[in-house]
This record gives C-alpha cells, structure tokens and sequence, in this order.
C-alpha cells in the first residue's frame, strides 16, 4: 500500500524524494541525456503504432513507395481500408462487446465478494492462505491446459444449446451459444485475478469500523453491504478496466469455443486475425486499419484510465 | 489429525503461526473443552456440528463461506477439475471426430510418442529458449526505464503512459503491427538496419532469427509492464537508503547497483513469474501473426503446437499430453512462487 500511496498521491512524499534525487545529480549535461533517452525510449514504444496507424490511410501504391512511418501524402491518401475493415469487423465488435461486458461486470462482483469472504471474516488464517494458494495459481495456469475439456465440457457434458433452444425459437443464431459459453468461462477463469486485486485492497482498510459493526450483531452480508461494498468503488474502476482490456484482448478461448470466424457469433479477435491475408499475399493497410478498429474500446479504455490500467498490472 | 496438521502447519510454516488470529487459547485442549461444553447442554447436532466447524476453522468460517465457496468452487472446476480431466485425456487415445474419450484403456503413449516426436523437442527447446530470453530482456529494459523515469523527471506521467500502451493492446493487434515492421520489402527493421548497412534479413522467414524477432516484439509489449512493477518497488524504498548512499561517497551507478538494486527482489520475483506466464500464452501474437495453427518455422512453442495438434490435427489424447508439459513447467515456475509468498505472509 505504501507504494501505492507513493505512486498516486504524487504530491508530498514524491516531492522529498524527487529533491534529494535531483541533488545527486545537478549536471544538466546528465539530465539532457536522460531526456534524450526517455524519448527515444518513447518513440519506440510508439513507432510500431504510428507506422500501423499512417499505413491505414495509404494505397497500394503509396505503401511500396512510401517509407513505413511516413505519412502517406495527399495523392496515396485513402479512407477506403478502413472502410473496408469496419465492414468486416463490426458485427465482430458488437459480439465482442455482448460477452466482454457481462463477463466483466460479473466476474468484477463476483471477485469482491470472494476477496470479501477471504479477508475480512475471522477465521483462521492458515486455512485462508491455503485456498488463496489454489486462487491464486489459477491465475497462472497456462490455459492450454484445460482446452481439452474446456471443449468436452460445453460441446458433450454442458448442451447450452438445447436449454436455450427457447432464445433460438425467437429468430436469433443459435451459434450465440458461443457468447453465452465465453461468458462463463471469461467468468470462470477471472475470478481468480479479480479476487488478488480486491484482496490487495481489502486487506489494507481499516479493521475498526467492521469490528464494531460486528460487535453490534451486524452480519458478514450486512458488513459487505453496507462498509466493504461503497468503499470498493476505487478499485472496482481498476478491476473492471483491467478485465475488460483481458477478455476483450483473449484470442484463445473465442478459437476454441466459437471457433470459425464466418460464424455469426464471431468476435472482433477472430475476425481480426484471418482479416487482409489472401491468396494474393497480404494487405497491410487493410490489417492495420483492422487492427487500430479492434484496438478502439482498449485504447479509449486506456487513455481514459490509464492509471487505474497500470494499478491493475502492477497488483 | 488435529494434531497432525498442526505439526505439518509447523514445518512448512515457521514464521506465520497463528500469530494474526485474535484467538490465541488455540490447541487441541480446548477443542476437547468445546466438544465438552457442546454435549453438555446438548444443543442438538447441527448446532454442534457448527460449533465445532467454528471452533476449528475459526468463529466465522461457517458464515463467510457463503462468500467465498461458491466462486471458489466454480473457479476450481473449470481450473483444477479441467487440469485433471486433461489428465486423464492424455491418458487415452482420443483423436479423430470421436464425441468423448474412451477411458478404459489409460496408458502414457501419448507421452512416450512426444518423446519421440522431433516437433515435439524443438517446440520445448524454442519455448524454454522464449521464456528465459523474454523475461530477462524484458525485466532489463523495465528497470532501466523505471530508474530513470524515477530520478524526478518533469513529464513524468506521460512517459508512463506511453511505455505502457502496447500492454494495453491485444496480440492480435500488435502481431499486425510486428508483421508489418518485419516485413521483407517495406517493414521499418530492414530500413533501420539499412542505415547501418545491414540485411535485409528475413525476420520470419529465416529460422535462425524468427524467435528472437518474436521475443524482441514481445519484449516491447510487456517491457512497461515490468517498468510499472519497478517503480512501485523503487517508490517503497526510503529516500535516506540514498541519502546514505550519497553520504558516502557513492557514484550514482555504484549506488543502485549495490544499495537499490538488491531490495527489488521482490518486484523482480513476482514480475518475472507475471512475465513468464504471458510468455507461455504468446500463443495467440503466432497465431495472429500467421492467421493459423502454424506458426513460422522456427517458432512454434508448446502452447502452439498444443493447440495445433488438438484442434487442427484432431490428436485430442496428444494435444492433452503436451499441455499436461507445458502445466508443468509453469507449475514449477508458480509452486515455489506462491512458497515464497506464503512464507512472507503476503498471501
């Protein structure tokens, strides 16, 4: 927590430490340096999406003539790729969104209320840790591990199909089994993260209020309710944004479980990564202008967030 | 039992205790007492039961479980129960178009024939290779930026941000950016290495180079990431550690070598774990980069092959067994990890 408050609060205990730093080194030849190789380190991080996002806007012309991070100019200039890549990839966005959402929001409850039963309660503290161990290496675990019967699972043992055979009667696909199915899974596999990143904060708010609220005969679901619950706000905002970019970012379980990307059901990644490749060879600026719409909802996420993203990583 | 565990607690525990539990008459005798007290005045079964349950869990264990058992056991069937089942999968012969396994006849073929299977070393090879390449590039490149993005820059949030954005973007997303910056005729890597009178060079096509050209892409993704884990353990440091320093006399490159440095064990530890992970998940950054199953020659890894065999080739059973591998190494990466954490009390 300390870091934490270091990090965020910026102004006081950062200041100290910020002047007894510039004092180890008062040379401005030093410090010209050090911005120097702050904005080269800048540009690389930022020249792979620059040279995507000017590639987007170029013919086919203009792409072999053109260095790959210049702009096009005016004559190779062309919206038609992103034209084209909207066109493919929007019903992907739209399924992307109707199981990136829910799998969020329910996984993002569902983690709080475990990191809940887990820190708050007395109960004893080695138990605890032991199912925090088996929580905790669940975020680890190499997915490929448990595809196999992932796909048994839902294609032999869980026929969701048939239960929701209700919905299909009404018009809709019945391949949007696919966005049920990642939703519970997304949930399934999320817990874990979500449940580490409440914990972190549980753990560090104040035990006095709960103790008295218990020792009045309040119970754990009122506790939850009515102290833990309205002061989570802060770190839902990190638990949502962090899992939102995760499930929206998967590629590996929407292969497995929807699997072709003609599929009606058909997130945006699936789509994505067939998109622009033909027998022909490859266009580039068709792909990047698929890539930088695919990216849209992470990226707004991120430079709207962007320092709740990074407490979510580093937790 | 009680008592057993107690002793086995002891051991694999020797700081922890129970020392943060408010109930400290802990012990076997006053679970005798309470099962005492409880037969006394005869509270009927269940009230028993719970008082029991309370006394040996601890006073809320049985309340709170409705918080936590549910997601916990919805987690542990699609995480502990699948790794099982998967188990027993690769214990078949499952391939083909096949509905469900059959269970009747379990044998290890499947690990004898990946043994024996050339794609098979060369994928481990290439993934052992990834894994250790990627996180110590990575964490290198993350602490160098996180020290000089913490000597009280101005701007400071910006560099930030900027460092930490290709983390924020699918492999699906960057592998496009990569293939492009790779490629042969146009991409930027042959027009910079140009400039030094270099290549062009192949940098997928030729297998001596396409794994490092994959890790170098990786390395750039996550390298904020790191950066980010770094500085919040710089942040933790107290400004007199480089008072100290500078009271003595140490040049500025000798004082984070021998005085910074060596209390980022922890950042380094649970970074490099972090990292290890999303390196054995680079499956979808060589999927994406080719938009298939096969990833170029050179750099297929066991978390491609794993689901290349499974879902391309229909080898269900062996699919199974080279995940079953890859599990294994990441427990041996997670195991110790979550040891070491235990014993910290950071759990």
């Amino acid at each position: 927590m300390t870091d934490d408050e270091l990090r965020t609060d910026g102004s006081g205990a950062t200041a100290r430490a910020t002047g007894i730093r510039r004092t180890l080194d008062r040379l401005t030849v030093e410090d010209l340096a050090l911005y120097v190789v702050l904005v080269l380190a800048a540009g690389f991080y930022l020249v792979p999406i620059e040279s995507g996002l000017v590639t987007s806007f170029k013919t086919g012309t203009a792409i072999i003539e053109t260095a790959p991070f210049a702009p096009p100019g005016a004559s190779g200039f062309t919206f038609e790729k992103w034209r084209t890549a909207i066109d493919a990839l929007l019903r992907g966005m739209g399924n992307s969104l109707l199981y990136a959402v829910p799998a969020t929001i329910i996984s993002a409850l569902i983690g709080s209320v475990t990191a809940y039963g887990l820190t708050i309660p007395n109960w004893k503290a080695s138990y605890k840790a032991l199912v925090l161990a088996l929580i905790i290496a669940g975020i680890f675990i190499p997915y490929q591990a448990v595809l196999v019967p992932l796909t048994q699972f839902w294609s032999q043992w869980v026929q969701l199909g048939d239960a929701l055979s209700f919905v299909w009667a009404l018009g809709i696909d019945d391949d949007y089994v696919g966005i049920v199915e990642l939703v519970i899974t997304h949930v399934a596999y999320g817990i874990p993260i979500c449940t580490l990143l409440f914990r972190t904060y549980y753990k560090t708010m104040s035990d006095e209020m709960m103790e008295s609220a218990r020792l009045d005969g309040a119970s754990l679901r009122r506790v939850y309710r009515r102290i833990v619950l309205p002061l989570s706000g802060p770190m839902f905002a990190v638990v949502l944004i962090y899992q939102f970019t995760q499930i929206w970012n998967d590629l590996l379980f929407t292969l497995v479980i929807v699997s072709t990307e003609s599929s009606p059901a058909a997130p945006v990644v699936l789509i994505l990564a067939g998109l622009g490749t033909s027998m022909e060879g490859q266009d580039f600026a068709l792909r990047m202008a698929g890539a930088f719409f695919a990216a849209l909802p992470t990226l707004a996420v991120y430079i709207l967030f962007g320092d709740e993203f990074a407490e979510g990583v580093a937790a | 039992m009680l008592d057993f565990y107690r002793r086995l607690h002891r051991a694999i525990s020797p700081t922890s205790g129970d020392g943060d539990e408010p109930r400290t008459d802990g012990g076997v005798v006053s679970d005798g007492a309470a099962a005492n007290a409880g037969s006394g005045d005869d509270p009927g079964p269940i009230a028993r039961l719970s008082a029991a349950v309370d006394d040996r869990f601890g006073s809320d264990f049985a309340e709170s479980s409705i918080f936590w058992l549910p997601p916990f056991l919805l987690m542990g069937l699609f995480v502990y129960g699948a790794v099982i089942w998967n188990l027993l999968i690769s214990l078949t012969d499952y391939q083909g178009f096949a509905n469900a396994p059959d269970y009747s006849d379990l044998d290890f073929e499947m690990y004898t024939r990946a043994l024996a299977d050339s794609g098979f070393i060369d994928a481990a090879v290439n993934t052992l290779i990834l894994l250790i390449a990627f996180t110590a590039g990575t964490l290198a490149v993350g602490l160098v930026l996180a020290i000089l993005i913490d000597r009280g820059i101005r701007f400071e949030n910006t560099f930030r941000t900027i460092y930490l954005l290709p983390m924020s973007l699918s492999f699906v997303v960057t592998a496009q950016f990569w293939l492009w910056i790779y490629n042969y005729n146009n991409g930027i890597a042959n027009s910079v290495i140009g400039v030094f009178g270099l290549g062009p060079v192949s940098w997928l096509g030729n297998q001596a180079v396409v794994l490092y050209a994959v890790i170098f892409a990786l390395m750039w993704q996550f390298s904020g990431y790191a950066m980010v884990v770094y500085l919040a353990g710089l942040r933790a440091i107290p400004d007199e550690h480089y008072e100290a320093a500078k009271v003595d006399g140490a040049s500025t490159l000798k004082m984070y070598w021998r005085v910074i440095i060596p209390q980022l064990k922890g950042a380094t530890i649970s970074a490099a774990v972090v990292l290890m992970v999303f390196g054995m998940k680079a499956f979808d950054f060589l999927y994406s980069l080719v938009g298939g199953y096969r990833p170029p020659n050179g750099a297929d890894i066991l978390a491609t092959k794993m689901v290349r065999e499974a879902y391309s080739n229909s080898q269900w059973a062996y699919g199974a067994a080279i995940a079953i591998v890859l599990f294994g190494m990441a427990l041996a990466v997670i195991g110790p990890y979550l040891v070491y954490e235990y014993r910290r009390n950071n759990l």
